[in-house]
């Protein structure tokens, strides 16, 4: 990763994010056609609700014929983190116009999210429009190809999992975590350790006690609240 | 199974309230100034999110339980993180991560 801003530099920089939205967007296409969704539907989700894994709840909800309500409920409630990101990142696009905000804000993801803030380490803490826009970009058309691809296959594979591509996501957010954890100075050291350990606890203690689609949103507020109270306590 | 409307419109109400989440944020903040305190409880976001992506990503979760251990994962992990100390390359992260996982299903792990 370098400090240049140019969409050519996105496009280039978002290559290893490709893989996860392969790997879960194969997995999807696979798993809705299998649910016994039409192809174009299982594309549809993927280009209008683009929301990852949170798709999988969508159609498993579907498939089994929850009520609308609660399963537009549960996808917010999956995807409710997208606020704290968003929140986030908006400041930077500040100066930016409305459309193009919106743009960013619109195909925003976990990946970009995480790509953008292990980005503004190596930028003097800016980001652009065209960066930022082709990383996105790359990650929408990928995981829409993905999923169409998948859909495809679901006729033939039965298990897409043999090719390891699922630990794509699992070993992306590792390592951008580590990146971040290495490269960000705007917190100390220690404090980012101890907050990131935290976190493992909590995630694990959230996997046991609430309904899996709470667990991400409620470990993030508390998560980023303990943050606040270490930092103020002890790493000042 | 529900009728192609009844899918679709979920699809779309889905797709509304995702981008509803993703997008008032990008608006509002034109307008809003955030306060010290949310701009510093937001600098904490980016570690927490993305250690709460890795981490439930390699559980199974059963509510009431304890979450089931993806066994492979939690092994692939370990050559994946010594690839991200030496290389600090996410690219040459995410190959390798795949590529363990691929050895270990081959070896009949998992």
């Amino acid at each position: 990763m370098n400090e240049i801003l140019d969409a050519k530099t996105g496009l280039k920089e978002a290559l290893p994010t490709v893989f996860g939205y392969i790997g879960i967007g194969i997995a999807f296409g696979v798993i809705g056609h299998a649910s016994g969704f039409s192809t174009l539907m299982v594309v549809l989700m993927s280009v209008i609700i683009y929301a990852g894994s949170a798709q999988f709840t969508t159609v498993s909800m579907l498939a089994a014929a929850n009520p609308i309500a609660s399963i537009v409920l549960a996808t917010f409630l999956v995807n409710s983190r997208m606020i704290l990101m968003s929140t986030t990142i908006a400041p930077f696009f500040k100066k930016d116009s409305t459309v193009k905000n919106v743009t960013i804000g619109t195909l925003l993801t976990d990946e970009s999210f995480a790509l953008g803030m292990n980005k503004l380490n190596y930028t003097k803490s800016k980001l652009s429009f065209s960066w930022f826009n082709a990383v996105n970009l790359v990650a929408y058309l990928t995981w829409i190809f993905a999923t169409l691809i998948g859909a495809g296959l679901g006729n033939f594979v039965s298990d897409p999992k043999q090719l390891g591509l699922d630990f794509a996501i699992v070993a992306m957010f590792m390592g951008l975590l580590y990146l971040q954890v290495i490269s960000d100075h705007s917190l100390k050291l220690t404090l980012q350790l101890t907050v990131v350990a935290l976190t493992i606890v909590l995630t694990f203690i959230s996997m046991i006690i609430l309904p899996k689609n709470l667990v991400i949103i409620v470990v993030t507020l508390v998560g980023c609240g303990l943050g606040v109270v270490l930092k103020n306590a002890f790493f000042k | 199974m529900p009728s192609s409307n009844e899918i679709l419109l979920t699809i779309v109400l889905c797709g509304v309230v995702t981008w509803l989440s993703r997008v008032i944020p990008f608006v509002l903040l034109k307008y809003v100034k955030l306060s010290k305190g949310v701009i510093e409880f937001l600098s904490f976001v980016p570690i927490v999110i993305m250690t709460t992506l890795w981490f439930s990503n390699l559980f199974t979760v059963n509510t009431g339980h304890l979450p089931t251990l993806n066994l492979a994962y939690a092994i692939a992990t370990l050559p994946t993180f010594l690839v991200a100390v030496i290389t600090k390359n996410l690219l040459a992260i995410v190959a390798i991560g795949i590529v363990s996982l691929a050895v270990l299903r081959a070896m009949g792990m998992a």
